[in-house]
């Protein structure tokens, strides 16, 4: 078992009293030179890495209005304290929102503000020295960039862009992170973040297609680098492999087919999530943007669409147009690009889809609205569609649909504790920590309404959840993908194993 | 008349630092490119939602009565009570009176209690509050000391020492019209304007910023319509430049 403490979830999370230092122990592992090196960066720490930093902070300040007005605006009042769910799963105050931010401030006073040059002692202004390195390297890697704090935050001052600056100003001076910065040297140089090359993909789709046909007699194909397809699906590499992720894919296979649309993945395409994203870079996240774009273009398709997955959603949804856009040669009919849910959610309204939800009522849902997803950015044509859709995607597919407490669910949701480049064995005990509040609003409704499954739309939060809920006493596949309730409902032309059958067999 | 002299320098440069430093940070703010959109969602899909966006949280301070009710409270009541307190001031910068600040003018009394009060209160929550008195730091109790500083000789000056007032508009009226009078020789008087001549000096070089910075959250201010408009910075652009010569369509 762990050797550090699990937050009991029988209780309501209280605000925890201060427990200084009490995460100060767990940094991850450093990217080596060859991770480093092979984006851009030096492979170990600089001889003059503090200057070499401030220079890339002034540099950050030019380039983004958000940094700048950030750094300048926090009267430190308090109101994102109790709201980070790290902080609420270890007490350890520099995982206070703005406490984590300060990590910053101290050497943008220091540096950038008349008052923190002449009177630093006041104003708390530090220089930027080999302890308070030390810190952002461990602090800012305990920030999972889910912007809850910012929905409480009278200036709407966002940590994740605060951490996001951090990691790319110690990217710059040799003190990047291994597990990011390696998974970005894959997709430059495969195409995905598990470096899964072409042949392997094949064969995983193969053994899926056969899978499908096995379990419903229809042929239902999972297509690669097809040209002229109508639409490129670009998903998380996780979909191909991990449970429950693959069962998503599943159902995304089986929404095309019964939609009738042709459709292929790219295998230099093939991963969603960008995780340029957490290291604040730019430069990265538009590299890793721009293969996406070839590949439309290579294929010739109409149409993007993405499956579950929440930071590269929020890559896509908000960012892709801006990287690698504009996309002239797509079908402007669509929205460019389009969620994996909007589709589905567009045949159910159409009633082009026959769902079956009795194939569900073995389970009792709930759904965990992914941070990314609901916090930056949006599903359909109006605001807040991020929460309605998925939704609306659950109760046409299952009986038994409940929501968890209102503070912790919709623009409001807690993060589950793997996101923004944490998911990684050696963060594993804050990821553990950090999943408390989540896990406890859980707790409630299995309690109070007998749920048995929680649904979700992210790889991270998959994996994440899968790894830490027997900590909680939860099994591990109390987490579904929601297109795999779509899968379970879903009767397709020609079908001939009916689900009760097949639950019954199981 | 050296101590008239004395303030009427100082309010010239309070003045000067306050009004350029402030335009100087508005400048940098709206020059400086927000390369990607990042409004915290749900956000309004055009810019008629985005103004209505930033007026609640300009005048309501939504997130603030989302993240905590007592906090919300005392800083809403603290920056309601200042407006009205500096409506009311306006009784000495103007001959006549305009006829609304004449109207504003009980509210603005009532308005000066309140502020003190949600100042205190404030202020006690970064002793009592354990997380509150982690993050507060000399400067953050400085300010609130200084405001309270304020509010404390502005009430002193309304209730219990009172000063010649007409004297005093005298002396304000003259700094407009370049026309110096005498300023009494009142020590709170004097206490309570040297104050506020040091809150606008240390205005724009402090975290009193968060007044014109809100303004500029990106998280607030930019319209959720990523998909169906190109967002592009500057320096950003340059970077598609290499793609677009490299042979893209």
């Amino acid at each position: 078992m762990a050797d550090y403490d699990i937050p009991s979830i029988t209780a309501p999370i209280d605000i925890p009293a201060l427990k200084k230092g009490a995460m100060e122990h767990l940094s991850p592992f450093a990217a080596a030179p060859a991770h480093q090196e092979a984006l851009g960066f030096p492979g170990e720490l600089v001889d003059d890495w503090q200057s070499k930093a401030i220079d890339k902070f002034a540099e950050l300040l030019r380039r983004s209005r958000a940094l700048k007005v950030y750094m300048d605006s926090c009267v430190k009042c308090g109101a994102c304290t109790d709201k980070c769910h790290y902080f609420l799963g270890s007490g350890d105050p520099k995982n206070m929102p703005v406490a984590r931010q300060d990590l910053m401030r101290k050497v943008y006073r220091r540096n950038f503000t008349w008052a923190g040059k002449l009177v630093p002692w006041l104003v708390d202004a530090e220089d930027l020295t080999e302890e308070l390195l030390d810190d952002w390297y461990t602090y800012f890697h305990q920030c999972s960039q889910c912007r809850r704090c910012s929905v409480f935050c009278p200036y709407g001052i966002d940590t994740a862009e605060v951490s996001m600056a951090a990691r790319e100003i110690m990217d710059h001076i040799g003190k990047g992170q291994k597990y990011c910065n390696e998974i970005i040297g894959k997709v430059h140089k495969i195409g995905n973040n598990l470096g899964l090359p072409e042949a392997a993909l094949r064969d995983t789709l193969d053994g899926l297609e056969e899978d499908i046909e096995e379990d419903t007699g229809v042929q239902v194909k999972l297509p690669v680098n097809v040209k002229g397809a109508e639409i490129l699906l670009v998903t998380p590499s996780a979909d191909f492999f991990a449970e429950p992720h693959v069962d998503g894919l599943i159902g995304y296979a089986k929404v095309f087919h019964q939609a009738g649309v042709s459709w292929t993945l790219s295998s230099y395409a093939s991963e969603a999530a960008n995780f340029a994203l957490f290291i604040g870079s730019y430069e990265q996240m538009k590299l890793i943007a721009e293969r996406i774009r070839k590949a439309a273009e290579d294929l010739g398709v109409k149409r993007i669409v993405f499956g579950e997955c929440g930071h590269a959603w929020r890559v896509a949804y908000s960012f892709l147009n801006t990287l690698a856009g504009p996309f002239d040669f797509l079908d402007p009919a669509y929205p460019i690009p389009q969620h994996i849910c909007e589709f589905t959610y567009d045949l159910i309204e159409r009633g082009e889809l026959t769902l079956d939800k009795s194939a569900n009522d073995h389970m009792t849902l709930t759904y965990h609205d992914s941070c990314n997803v609901a916090r930056g950015s949006r599903m359909g044509s109006s605001p807040g569609g991020q929460f309605e859709i998925p939704r609306a995607i659950i109760r046409a597919c299952c009986n038994n649909f409940v929501d968890m407490a209102a503070d912790t669910i919709r623009e409001k949701t807690f993060c589950c504790g793997g996101g923004g480049g944490l998911l990684t064995d050696d963060l594993l005990e804050i990821r553990t920590k950090g999943a408390a509040p989540r896990m406890r609003a859980l707790q409630e409704v299995v309690k109070d309404h007998g749920v048995t499954h929680m649904a979700a739309i992210c790889a991270i939060c998959k994996s994440q959840f899968a790894k830490v809920m027997p900590a909680y006493g939860f099994d591990m596949d109390c987490v579904v993908s929601l297109h795999q309730l779509v899968s379970n409902a879903i009767v397709l032309d020609g079908q001939t194993t009916s689900h009760s059958e097949e639950m019954s067999t199981e | 008349m050296l101590l008239g002299t004395i303030f009427a320098v100082l309010a010239y440069f309070a003045t000067a630092v306050f009004v350029v430093g402030l335009l100087y940070r508005i400048v940098v703010y709206a020059r400086t490119p927000a390369p990607l959109k990042i409004p915290t969602t749900p956000a309004p899909v055009k810019p008629s939602g985005v103004v209505i966006r930033m007026a609640k949280e300009v005048v309501f301070f939504e997130s603030l009565f989302k993240a905590n009710k007592w906090t919300w409270l005392f800083g809403w009541v603290f920056h309601a009570a200042l407006l009205l307190v500096v409506m009311r001031h306006l009784r000495y910068f103007t001959e006549p009176v305009w006829s609304w600040v004449k109207w504003v003018q009980p509210f603005g009394l009532y308005a000066s209690f309140a502020m003190l009060a949600g100042l205190v209160a404030l202020w006690l929550r970064r002793f009592v509050v354990e997380r509150i008195r982690y993050i507060s730091g000399p400067s953050d109790h400085l300010m609130l000391l200084l405001l309270i500083g304020i509010a404390a000789t502005g009430l002193l000056m309304k209730y219990v020492v009172r000063t010649d007032i007409v004297a005093l508009k005298a002396f304000v009226l003259g700094l407009i019209y370049f026309d110096w009078q005498p300023i009494p020789n009142d020590a709170v008087l004097l206490i309570h304007l040297g104050l506020v001549l040091a809150l606008m000096i240390v205005f724009p070089f402090s975290k009193l910023l968060h007044a014109p910075g809100v303004f500029f959250s990106p998280g607030r201010n930019q319209a959720d319509n990523p998909r169906e408009k190109r967002h592009l910075a500057p320096w950003a652009a340059a970077l598609d430049a290499g793609r677009q010569k490299a042979g893209g369509k």
